[in-house]
């Protein structure tokens, strides 16, 4: 079992962890257990809420496509960018290597 | 002034069934909540959601519950304020506290219990240049509590997501002007709602501008204009407005709770578990606003507080009176 690496890029402030691959985490819950409190997660990963908003910045191997339900989430949003997910929905599994996000402010 | 023996902050299903445990007790609630409705995050955020882990429910869905703890709740004839949010709390004495909402409504309560949740759910604000000098009544508006407000009015609602196009269409039938300015080419909200939009646009009943930010507000003493973005075409126009609606969504904040005096930690609001009180004596904290060891944020978790919460309250409020507890199943529910 290899661990995955994660970077995030926080108030310009950079952070690298290595997250388990096998306790079915999503990247929220992960940055959640980390206290980064703008992740707030408040609809508990069901993409409802928009609260766990991050730009991913570099991934291997890529992400799946966001589902329609992320994509009508994340346009609620004052501000969204082309590289915005919600980290609820990034499974952090064997099917992920490496990623580097950045947690916006707003 | 609003006059009652416990003032419950918070109405989602916590609160809720606090108002029964409480009612059992002969004890009259009014519950106070930012939200334009009852039941918190269950109805806001995910009312079609089912919910697996309530006793005795195999499956519930999230505003069915709700419902069912207003029903349960409804004998004892508990009273409401929605839309405001309570910035002060002062403890006058024993069994005396008023507290005081963003708008100036006043509550005197015996008992005050925070059933907050995550905090109160404050609305996403988009960065718009003199946006809050407009707020609290001058124009700008970030939920609709009264829809008869924009009568004959020139409304611009900001926002692509499901609020933001049914407040338009809702809203082109009562205001004088309605545009929706959406920052992508289409919309991704439930398909009924963007058919139907799209039609009132056609008609002439909506006017829909799309990849479009507002940019900056305008007005002397009121809103009287906005300037909108046109991204793809890089033009600035100017247009008369009256409101100014963004439907960005909300975002739970801890808010005034913070500056009470009570012991915060990450957010939360610490208390003693064998009544759930906090460090202001007459002052409870239930459901997921409270923090203890081996705390878990679950529903069920907080009907249990909420049980213990009432005894302990109980006996604050009638230090003299000696009370056996009685079971439903013996003496029923008696309404009062």
């Amino acid at each position: 079992m290899a661990d995955i690496s994660i970077q995030v890029i926080n108030r310009g402030e950079e952070a690298i962890f290595d997250a388990p691959n096998d306790m079915g985490l999503s990247l929220m819950e992960f940055l959640k257990a980390n206290e980064y409190e703008q992740i707030e997660g408040t609809c508990g990963g069901m993409a409802l809420c928009a609260s766990c908003h991050v730009r991913v910045l570099e991934v291997s191997p890529p992400l799946d496509e966001q589902s329609d339900d992320e994509l009508a989430i994340l346009e609620t949003l004052p501000i969204v960018y082309d590289n915005s997910r919600l980290s609820c929905q990034i499974k952090l599994n064997t099917g992920l290597e490496r990623i580097k996000i950045e947690i916006p402010e707003l | 002034m609003i006059e009652t023996d416990i003032a419950i902050i918070g109405a989602g299903p916590v609160g809720l069934f606090a108002i029964f445990e409480t009612g059992l007790l002969k004890l009259r609630c009014h519950l106070i909540d930012y939200l334009p409705q009852a039941g918190g995050q269950l109805s806001e955020i995910y009312p079609k959601k089912p919910i697996y882990d309530i006793p005795g429910y195999p499956s519930v869905g999230a505003q069915e519950l709700v419902d069912n703890l207003l029903k349960q709740a409804a004998p004892f004839h508990p009273t409401f304020t929605f839309g405001e949010r309570i910035e002060t709390l002062t403890k006058n004495g024993e069994r005396n506290f008023t507290l005081t909402t963003h708008l100036g409504t006043t509550v005197h309560a015996k008992v005050v219990v925070i059933a907050g949740g995550l905090g109160c759910f404050e609305p996403r604000k988009p960065e718009v240049v003199g946006l809050e000098k407009f707020e609290r009544g001058k124009g700008v508006t970030y939920m609709v509590l009264d829809p008869e407000k924009f009568r004959d009015k020139k409304v611009v609602i900001a926002g692509g997501g499901d609020s933001a196009l049914d407040w338009s269409i809702f809203l082109s039938d009562i205001a004088k002007e309605v545009t929706l300015v959406h920052r992508s080419e289409s919309f991704r909200a439930a398909p009924h709602s963007v058919n139907q939009a799209q039609k009132l646009a056609a008609e002439g009943k909506i006017n829909l501008l799309l990849n479009c930010n507002i940019q900056e507000v305008f007005g002397s003493d009121k809103l009287e204009q906005v300037s909108i973005n046109n991204t793809k075409l890089n033009e600035l126009v100017k247009m008369d407005a009256d409101n100014l609606i963004p439907l960005f969504g909300l975002s739970p904040k801890l808010g005034p709770i913070g500056e009470w005096g009570l012991n915060i930690d990450k957010n939360a609001v610490e208390v003693n578990t064998d009544d759930y009180s906090t460090n202001i004596p007459g002052v409870y904290a239930i459901g997921d606003i409270n923090t203890y060891k081996n705390k878990l944020k679950l529903i069920l978790c907080g009907f249990h507080e909420a049980a213990l919460m009432a005894h302990s309250a109980y006996k604050y409020i009638n230090p003299d009176v000696k009370y056996t507890m009685k079971y439903t199943t013996v003496s029923g529910v008696n309404e009062f």
